[in-house]
């Protein structure tokens, strides 16, 4: 055997592979210890909720609890819709059309998640500078669109995944 | 302790160490002198280091999911085995753990026992170990109360309820055990907060049982006292790490094993069943681990003696290095304590299996002779052997019946002093 094939020997072969095997197995061991903090498959159960509207009246609101969070629906009236798409671009910290944040034939819907960007509190409703809602936390403005126009949070409200699952109720989730 | 001096390479380093030695604890425990010829009964020190480790982070991860509470104990239990992500495989790793951390502190004891480990000068690592022991059999019988089934609670009934024998005030002692006129919510609640206790205080005890250690450093198969650093030590790194790492990745095959095929053999089925103060289960038996100490409790016909008796079993040990009058350690050259530490090992086991069958009959029979032998063992046999038997010779070193007459003379004399 020659100096150069005896750098890499059966020892080292064996080391590697040892390490190697080691390491999937102390990650293994590692990962259902970790894993185990994430949402369990009782928590994932609750991951849909289902809200009956047909009590809502144009210009009303309802708050709904999903995943623990709020969620604001809002039946918005024909001038709170015109207000809300006259919004120039430009005067917007996180642009986004209004008609980007509803479904399409369903623009009085408006379902976001009641919980401002910046820290997470619940902003109030028909509050704030541009009567949408107004975050008493650290006094984000935010309007008829649930969109951010004025304070320290840097994005619009958000909207979770949802579907109409008859004209009568929504599927949040 | 080390023989030389260590000083940290780098200058960080020695700030540093001369702040907090930490490094020099490091390279004592790196270099310190192991006799070379420790066999694998040795290697359960670092298997049950490992078993402890094991159950406080598993524990740790159950009480994240856990609920000490009589309505919901039983319940979120259920919760961890199905819900939770891994629940099933931490939950079986930390029941099965508490066998294996037993399984492993009974070859330990036992490998103390035959190589007289416990003797002149380790009575405190002794005494250290058998409090470790004792906390262990506490923590065990709590663990097994919070999941609220039919054993748990009747468990939990039956073992507070020794402390009734107690007179005068038995009645007053369990009450205050329970927080309540029954095993209850509260003995629950408690049971919860002092398990949780118990293993880091064991911890503790663990780090003093090694440091005890260290002054006189390991006893060895031939139980003689060594020359340190010498050619009969080694250093523990790299030799005795590898040779301890070996033995923990066999031990966790085993472990691994009963997790994963058998999970639920070394419990009992109606512990799925949730607790009822109302009905108690026809057939009552604590964990094997604890089986001949219930074996000994059950072979007295009087309730305050049976307690005494199972008490003293395991208090009898604490005294066991003033009972052996032998001044040879290792069993190795003692041929008749030899033959009644194997008795000793048949009496247990024996114990055991009793401790496991109903108390009555044959099985009453056998705990009584195994019960009294017990004793005899620990109060007779021990103190008159160790002055009668005629021990073998034993080496001058550990090299000696290796390399012939090459024994040091200067060691020689040592150990005939000692000796």
């Amino acid at each position: 055997m020659s100096k150069e094939e005896k750098k890499v020997n059966r020892r080292d072969f064996l080391f590697t592979a040892s390490y190697t095997v080691g390491a999937v197995g102390v990650g293994a061991v590692i990962w259902p210890m970790i894993d185990q903090m994430n949402p369990d498959k009782a928590q994932q159960a609750l991951a849909t909720t289902e809200v009956d509207i047909s009590n809502i009246e144009p210009g009303k609101s309802i708050t709904v609890l999903w995943r623990g969070k709020p969620v604001f629906l809002k039946r918005r009236t024909p001038e709170e819709i015109a207000e809300a798409r006259a919004v120039n671009m430009d005067d917007l910290p996180d642009p986004q059309k209004d008609e980007e944040r509803v479904k399409e034939g369903k623009d009085e819907w408006l379902v976001m998640l009641g919980v401002c960007t910046h820290l997470g509190c619940v902003p109030l409703k028909d509050k704030g500078d541009f009567n949408g809602w107004f975050c008493p936390c650290h006094g984000s403005h935010y309007d008829v669109s649930g969109r951010i126009r004025k304070g320290p949070a840097p994005t619009n409200m958000e909207i979770p995944k949802f579907e109409f699952v008859d004209s009568n109720t929504i599927k949040i989730g | 302790m080390s023989e030389h001096e260590y000083t940290p390479k780098s200058k960080a380093g020695k700030w540093f160490n001369d702040r907090l030695p930490l490094l020099t604890l490091g390279a004592h425990l790196t270099d310190y002198p192991t006799p070379k010829n420790l066999n694998y009964w040795w290697t359960f020190g670092g298997i049950l280091t490992f078993c402890l480790i094991t159950q406080i982070v598993t524990g740790i991860v159950l009480a994240m999911h856990y609920v000490a509470h009589a309505d919901l104990a039983f319940a979120s239990v259920e919760h961890i085995m199905r819900d939770v992500n891994y629940g099933w495989l931490i939950r079986y790793i930390h029941s099965n753990g508490a066998s294996m951390f037993f399984l492993a502190v009974y070859i330990h004891i036992f490998r103390s026992l035959f190589y007289g480990s416990y003797k002149s000068p380790r009575e405190v690592i002794w005494i250290i170990g058998l409090m470790i022991y004792l906390l262990m059999m506490a923590a065990a019988f709590m663990g097994y109360v919070l999941p609220w089934g039919q054993m748990s609670f009747w468990g939990a009934t039956v073992i507070t309820n020794l402390f009734s024998a107690i007179p005068l005030v038995g009645d007053s002692i369990t009450t205050w055990l329970w927080g309540a006129y029954s095993v209850d919510n509260p003995t629950l609640n408690r049971f919860f907060s002092l398990h949780y206790l118990i293993p880091f205080l064991i911890l503790g005890l663990v780090v003093l049982h090694i440091w005890a250690l260290h002054v006189p450093g390991n006893n060895n198969p031939v139980g003689i006292d060594i020359k340190k650093p010498s050619k009969d030590t080694v250093p523990f790194h790299p030799y005795i790490t590898i040779k301890d790492a070996f033995a923990l990745l066999v031990f966790m095959i085993i472990f691994a094993g009963f997790v994963f095929f058998t999970p639920n053999v070394l419990g009992h089925s109606d512990n799925y069943i949730p607790a009822n103060p109302l009905v108690t289960p026809a057939h009552i038996v604590p964990e094997w681990y604890l089986l001949p100490f219930y074996a000994i409790l059950r072979s007295v016909p009087d309730k305050l003696g049976g307690v005494i008796l199972m008490f003293s079993a395991i208090f009898i040990l604490f005294v066991l290095p003033w009972l052996d009058t032998s001044k040879v350690r290792s069993a190795v050259f003692r041929p008749i304590y030899r033959q009644f530490f194997w008795i000793l090992v048949i009496d247990v086991l024996m114990l055991g299996y009793v401790g496991a069958m109903p108390a009555e009959g044959i099985y009453l029979v056998l705990a009584r002779v195994g019960t009294i032998y017990y004793f005899l063992h620990f109060i007779v046999v021990m103190p008159v052997v160790g002055y009668l038997e005629k021990t073998d010779p034993i080496p001058m070193s550990i090299s000696e019946p290796v390399l012939t007459g090459g024994a040091e003379p200067s060691l020689a004399r040592k150990v005939n002093d000692k000796v």
